[in-house]
């Protein structure tokens, strides 16, 4: 069997669903964030699946590696974040958090 | 005919002397009453000066009306000059004024009349300051009626003219001041809503070449819209007789009949006369009243004359009704001010009629008697004033016997109710007999029937004299002191005018008759001839 | 200017200089105030008199100066439109101002002792010059418009000085309904002169009168010529004191009496002869007609009022009504000089007369102060009696004046009376109104009675209380003179010198009728066959005037001197003659009645009309306006403002709903957006 586009966008939809899932379901706050690397990520398989079978050629993988990079970086602040929030709530619950809601 | 005032026309200096009077009093501290009072004085004073001036340099032999040729001390600048590409051009408003026989008398009456009210604002304490500017400010508002050319700067000076008259009614007035002063207001207000109607109408219909860009362009310019010549074809008073000329008439007729005021509209006199301080009762009396039958003179009938001359007879009967019901309203008045109100009605009636005869006699007449009417009545009003500053009251039934305890104001007011009754030798009698000799030649019986208003006037005019100057004096009174210096200053001058223009009333006359004649023959020669093409 | 026209316009002027010049200076100069005012008036006697026989003596008709006063630069009827003023002296004018003067510089003598303790004194003087002056203007006015105008000022010098004691309201009522009832007349006089001055142009007499003679009529109808005459025929009513306007003229009495002597007898009132005989060339047989019939009404009626009068001056200013309408009859049955001719010899007697009356009040007044009686009325004939002997001056004088004022042979009114009644039988006979000459010798027969009934009651017999008898005396030779120079004037001599015949004097030949313009066919009985007949009547007027002169002096001394017949006993017998008599006719009750009350309460009406009905429409419209304004005031709060504040609500009431869903957690935001993805996915995508 030959694996077409199609498998890729389904492992990349399937994958970004479940990071939609941890997102939406998920209190933790590394966990949220480990919802948003999948999201990512998902859509980095479907730019390399672009680039292999759309004709987006060097531009997807360029995509790609750019969003890597930024999920480090996002990473690294947000990962900033939550230790701080860490110390000063003593929870990573972002239910908890709400200061900001008022 | 030009006269100049370092380098301003006259008209000018006379229109806007009060302003720059006003400008002054409103500089100045109001603690500092005496200087206000005095700066009103004097420069009602230098007006009237002028006013002199110009009475004496006015050719007596031009006729002015519809001439702008024969106009004397004009002066024309443009004004307001928009030039609008949207769909009616340009619009060009002058500053033009300009006096002829029928004005002439009515700057010189302004002037007096307004320095008249300021003497007798003497003993004004309530805001002084205020109360002078706005004094100031109405006199320019009436000067500039009487001398200017262009409509539209004629309908301004009308309502410049209003406000100050609001203020000073409803703030200086008596108790229902606030009443009064409203119903003038309003009232004036519905006529200038039809005048301005008509003003607008006149304005789109009426075009002449401007001189600068040689285009044809609408105009505001009164003696532009008395040639039938201007007149576009197909405009809406285009024409001669037509529905919509009648129509710009009547609504014309009653925007000046409120101000005369002529029966049915004249319900405001009496409550604005009573309510009002002396000065200012005196002003309109004096002047205000003037104004519609002036406008008639000078807007309806030349610009109108097929209309006038097709409203005749009703004019007239209107002038009828006025003189026989104002005389039978005043004698049943109980007050003082309202019955001399209700007299003022009656009087101007025979201006009505007197310009409805349409001949020379009739208009001299009428003109004539609007001059008069102002001395006289001005006269009465300022004697309403010292009695009443003196006894608080105004009940023609509170007094009696006055005649023994002030012998000098009672020598005054014989003079002023036997004017105002029309006795051979003062100025009233004249005016009268000429108004009504005119009529007579138009409207015989209508004539009659009104000349019958001079036995009413006698009627209650002697019946006021006998309550409150004849009889014993009521106990009460005893402390009443004579007229003073400063109320003689104001009655005497007025009372010369009436026993001068009695004896030789040749010395307004001759200013009017040129154009009273211009006005008749121009009216009657225009009818029958075609307008617009 | 010449020197005639100078003396006419001095004459004029006089009297007002002295006017002005003590209504100016009078309060300083008190009592000299009436030596200066005596002596203008004496300066113009003199001159008038000059005047008088200068222009008697001159050939000319009249002297005529016209001024141009006022021109209107146009034309009527082709004509160029002025008016003119000017002074004429013709004979009749002559006269006039002879009589105008002489009057009043003897009552101006009269009042310096008569007036002597008046609070007013200076301007009392000072309103007899303006009256003079106004008098004197409109003898010598030579056109109808200047005429009017010295008419009314005539009128306002009556008016003040009636109500010269104006703390008395009767006074000032009096003055008032003078001026008022004048007015009336003077109304229509006013129209008359429209009505010449819009057909000819002019005003002046010869205008007009050139004018009609050159074939021109008011409106081209023959009955707007009676009309305008009569019009102006209307101002005579009213000066005149003529029925139905007659009126004014006893209450005027309430003035001074001097006043009465000079204005409300002899000149004024005379004013309004002058009018007419003045008019007479333009005036239509139709017009005389009624002239004359007006006249003979007025002189029937006053008469029959002055019979049972008690009132001194009320008695005499009915007989002077009465005379007044004599004189008018006289014009009006067309014997112009004898209407003209009885002005001047009743204004000498009938001024004596009241001069006389003015004598004996100040000397029953004096007398009444004397005894401390405050009750009595001073004027009151029935007061008085046996005066002959404590002021014979007075009574010998007064005596002359009623045999002249009665026609008793040897007077002045002997003369002037008889030739009247010569008119009238004379017009009868051409135009058959026979109740014309009927009345005039009854209303003779009635004054003779009348006046003799005064003099009895006043001078005659004893007086009424003895005590204060005491303190009667003779007038001051100032009141005194005047009373003779009166009673000289009222000889017949001065005027004709055959007692029996008028026309042989002076009089007759130097005021002759005037030249009649009126077109023929409707023109009265033309001069000359009218004389003729008065002349063949001459004898047998002369016998029936004594008569009846005769048996009303003879029934006056059988009834109030010899007493044959009770006074009281007779008014008692014709009660209701008598009191409706004395009630004056009930005129002034039916004026008051009808026209006073009628006009005060037409003004009520429509003073309410005003106040309630127009004023009315116009606080209705601002009320409508307001009821409109609080209504629109309530439907935009209601319905404009409460739509807009709906939509607030509704918008609040979504935004409570949507709050809910506003948790603030980005999860739940995420889980919308990605619901919300896949319903559009679904929808659109599909």
């Amino acid at each position: 069997m030959e694996i077409t586009l199609t498998h890729f966008l389904l492992i990349s939809a399937v994958l970004f669903s479940l990071g939609v899932f941890a997102v939406i379901t998920r209190r933790n706050a590394i966990m949220v964030l480990m919802g948003i690397e999948l999201i990512l990520n998902s859509a980095n398989i479907n730019f390399l699946a672009f680039s292999r079978y759309g004709g987006m050629n060097i531009e997807g993988q360029m995509a790609a590696i750019f969003v890597i990079i930024l999920a480090a970086a996002e990473a690294a602040v947000a990962l900033a974040i939550v230790l701080n929030i860490y110390k000063r709530f003593n929870t990573v619950n972002v239910d908890e958090i709400s200061i900001l809601k008022d | 005919m030009e006269l100049k005032i370092l380098n301003i026309g006259i008209l000018t200096w006379l229109t806007f002397l009060p302003v720059l009077g006003m400008i002054i009093v409103l500089l100045l501290p109001k603690e500092q009453k005496s200087a206000i009072r005095w700066t009103s004085l004097f420069s009602t004073l230098v007006q009237v000066i002028f006013a002199f001036l110009l009475f004496a340099k006015f050719d007596r032999s031009l006729g002015g009306v519809n001439s702008a040729a024969t106009m004397q001390f004009n002066e024309l600048f443009n004004w307001i000059n928009i030039k609008s590409s949207s769909w009616f051009g340009i619009i060009k408003i002058d500053y033009y004024l300009g006096v002829d026989g029928i004005s002439m008398p009515m700057v010189f009456l302004t002037a007096i009349i307004s320095c008249i009210a300021v003497i007798s604002s003497w003993n004004i304490e309530k805001s002084i300051k205020g109360y002078f500017a706005l004094l100031l400010l109405l006199d320019t508002g009436m000067m500039g009626v009487f001398v200017s050319l262009d409509f539209f700067l004629f309908y301004i000076f009308w309502e410049v003219m209003l406000l100050p008259m609001y203020f000073l009614i409803g703030v200086w007035g008596g108790p229902r001041r606030e009443y009064a002063a409203i119903k003038f207001f309003l009232y004036t207000l519905l006529g200038s809503v039809l005048l301005l109607l008509a003003m607008l109408a006149l304005y789109f219909s009426v075009s002449v070449i401007d001189p600068v860009t040689g285009t044809k362009i609408h105009t505001f310019n009164m003696i532009a819209m008395m040639n039938p010549a201007n007149f576009d074809a197909g405009s809406l008073l285009a024409g001669a007789s037509t529905y919509w000329r009648y129509v710009a008439y009547v609504a014309i007729f009653i925007g000046f009949a409120i101000k005369v005021p002529i029966f049915p509209f004249h319900t405001w006199l009496p409550d604005a006369h009573v309510e009002a301080p002396t000065a200012i009762s005196v002003i309109l009396a004096g002047v205000l009243l003037k104004m519609g039958t002036y406008g008639l003179m000078r807007v309806a009938f030349p610009i109108f004359p097929d209309a006038a001359m097709y409203f005749l007879y009703p004019l007239a009967f209107l002038g009828f009704v006025n003189i026989i019901y104002g005389a039978f309203c005043a004698m049943a008045q109980k007050d003082f001010k309202k019955l001399i109100a209700y007299s003022s009605v009656s009087h101007m009636g025979i201006v009505i009629l007197g310009m409805a005869a349409m001949n020379t006699q009739g208009m001299v007449g009428a003109m004539l008697q609007m001059f008069n009417h102002g001395t006289i009545t001005a006269m009465l009003f300022l004697i309403v004033g010292v009695i009443y500053d003196r006894a608080h009251t105004r009940g023609l039934d509170d007094f009696g016997g006055l005649m023994n305890k002030m012998p000098g104001y009672s020598g005054v007011m014989v003079i002023a109710f036997f004017a105002a009754i029309g006795l051979p030798g003062l100025s009233g009698f004249i005016s009268e007999a000429f108004s009504f000799l005119g009529a007579f030649q138009t409207f015989r019986w209508l004539t009659i029937a009104s000349a019958f208003g001079i036995v009413l006037t006698a009627g209650y005019m002697l019946w006021t004299l006998q309550r409150v100057f004849l009889g014993t004096l009521p106990e009460k009174w005893n402390g009443l002191t004579d007229i003073n210096a400063r109320e003689l200053t104001m009655l005497v001058p007025l009372a010369i005018i009436v026993i001068a223009l009695g004896v030789y009333p040749n010395l307004m006359l001759d200013v009017m008759n040129t154009s009273a004649n211009t006005l008749v023959d121009f009216v009657k020669g225009s009818v029958g001839l075609a307008v617009g093409n | 200017m010449t020197p005639h026209l100078i003396i006419a316009l001095a004459v004029l002027l006089l009297p007002l200089v002295s006017f002005i010049f003590l209504i100016f200076f009078g309060k300083r100069l008190t009592k000299i105030s009436g030596h200066i005012g005596t002596t203008f008036l004496g300066i113009d006697l003199l001159l008038a008199i000059y005047l008088f026989f200068a222009k008697l003596y001159d050939t000319a008709a009249s002297w005529d100066f016209t001024f141009s006063w006022i021109d209107f630069h146009t034309t009527l009827n082709n004509i160029p439109l002025k008016l003119d003023i000017g002074i004429m002296v013709d004979n009749l004018t002559a006269a006039m101002l002879v009589v105008v003067t002489t009057v009043s510089a003897l009552v101006h003598l009269f009042s310096l002792a008569y007036m002597k303790d008046d609070v007013r004194y200076s301007r009392y003087y000072s309103f007899l010059g303006l009256f003079t002056f106004s008098m004197l203007g409109i003898v010598l006015t030579n056109n109808y418009f200047m005429m009017y105008a010295f008419w009314e000022l005539v009128g306002v010098s009556s008016y003040l000085l009636i109500g010269h004691w104006y703390e008395k309201k009767s006074a000032a009522d009096a003055g008032k309904k003078a001026f008022i009832v004048n007015r009336v007349g003077d109304f229509g006089f006013l129209v008359g002169i429209m009505i010449v001055w819009m057909q000819f142009s002019t005003t002046t007499f010869s205008g007009i009168f050139g004018a009609i003679g050159g074939g021109k009529i008011p409106f081209g109808s023959d009955t707007w010529l009676t009309i305008a005459g009569l019009l102006i025929f209307c101002g005579a009513v009213g000066k005149s004191a003529q029925f139905p306007l007659h009126v004014w003229l006893p209450d005027a009495m309430e003035g001074p009496t001097p006043v009465s002597a000079l204005i409300h007898a002899a000149t004024m009132v005379a004013a309004g002869v002058y009018l007419v005989a003045r008019t007479f060339p333009i005036l239509t047989a139709d017009a005389l007609v009624i002239i004359a019939y007006t006249g003979a009404i007025t002189a029937f009626i006053a008469a029959t009022i002055a019979i049972v009068q008690n009132d001194i001056k009320k008695i005499l200013a009915y007989s002077t009504i009465s005379q007044l309408g004599y004189m008018v009859m006289g014009l009006g049955v067309g014997a112009f000089t004898s209407g003209v001719f009885h002005l001047v010899t009743h204004a000498a007697f009938k001024a004596g007369l009241f001069l006389g009356s003015g004598s004996v009040i100040y000397a029953m007044h004096n007398a009444l102060h004397h005894v401390n009686d405050h009750h009595t009325d001073a004027q009151d004939v029935r007061s008085m009696g046996g005066l002959k002997k404590k002021m014979p001056i007075t009574f010998w004088t007064m005596l002359m004046f009623t045999l002249a004022i009665s026609g008793v042979p040897l007077t002045s009114g002997f003369l002037s009376k008889d030739e009247i009644l010569a008119g009238t039988l004379s017009f009868a006979h051409f135009t058959g109104h026979s109740a014309i000459p009927f009345i005039g010798f009854f209303v003779a027969g009635l004054t003779a009675f009348y006046m003799f009934r005064m003099l009895i009651l006043t001078f005659f017999g004893d007086h009424h209380d003895a005590h204060r008898a005491e303190h009667l005396h003779e007038s001051p030779w100032v009141m005194t003179v005047p009373l003779i120079v009166f009673a000289v004037l009222s000889f017949f001599a001065w005027y004709s010198f055959n007692p029996i015949g008028a026309k042989d004097g002076w009089f007759y030949a130097k005021i002759t009728t005037p030249h009649v313009v009126v077109p023929e066919h409707i023109a009265a009985t033309p001069t000359e066959e009218f004389l003729e007949e008065v002349h063949h009547q001459h004898n047998l007027t002369m016998l029936i005037s004594v008569g009846v002169a005769g048996f009303g002096i003879l029934m006056a001394f059988v009834i109030y001197y010899w007493k044959k017949i009770s006074a009281d006993a007779l008014e008692k017998a014709l009660k209701s003659v008598h009191t409706f008599l004395y009630r004056k006719w009930y005129f002034d009750e039916l004026y008051d009645a009808t026209v006073v009350a009628g006009t005060i309460g037409l003004a009520k009406v429509l003073a309410w009309f005003d106040a309630k009905i127009i004023d009315g429409i116009v606080n209705g419209a601002g009320s409508i306006t307001k009821i409109t304004s609080v209504i629109s005031g309530k439907f935009d709060t209601y319905v404009v403002d409460g739509l807009v504040n709906f939509t607030a609500y509704f918008a609040g009431l979504f935004g409570l709903i949507f709050r809910k869903i506003q948790t603030g957690k980005v999860q739940t935001y995420i889980l919308f957006a990605v619901v919300g993805m896949m319903v559009f996915v679904v929808l659109f995508g599909m």
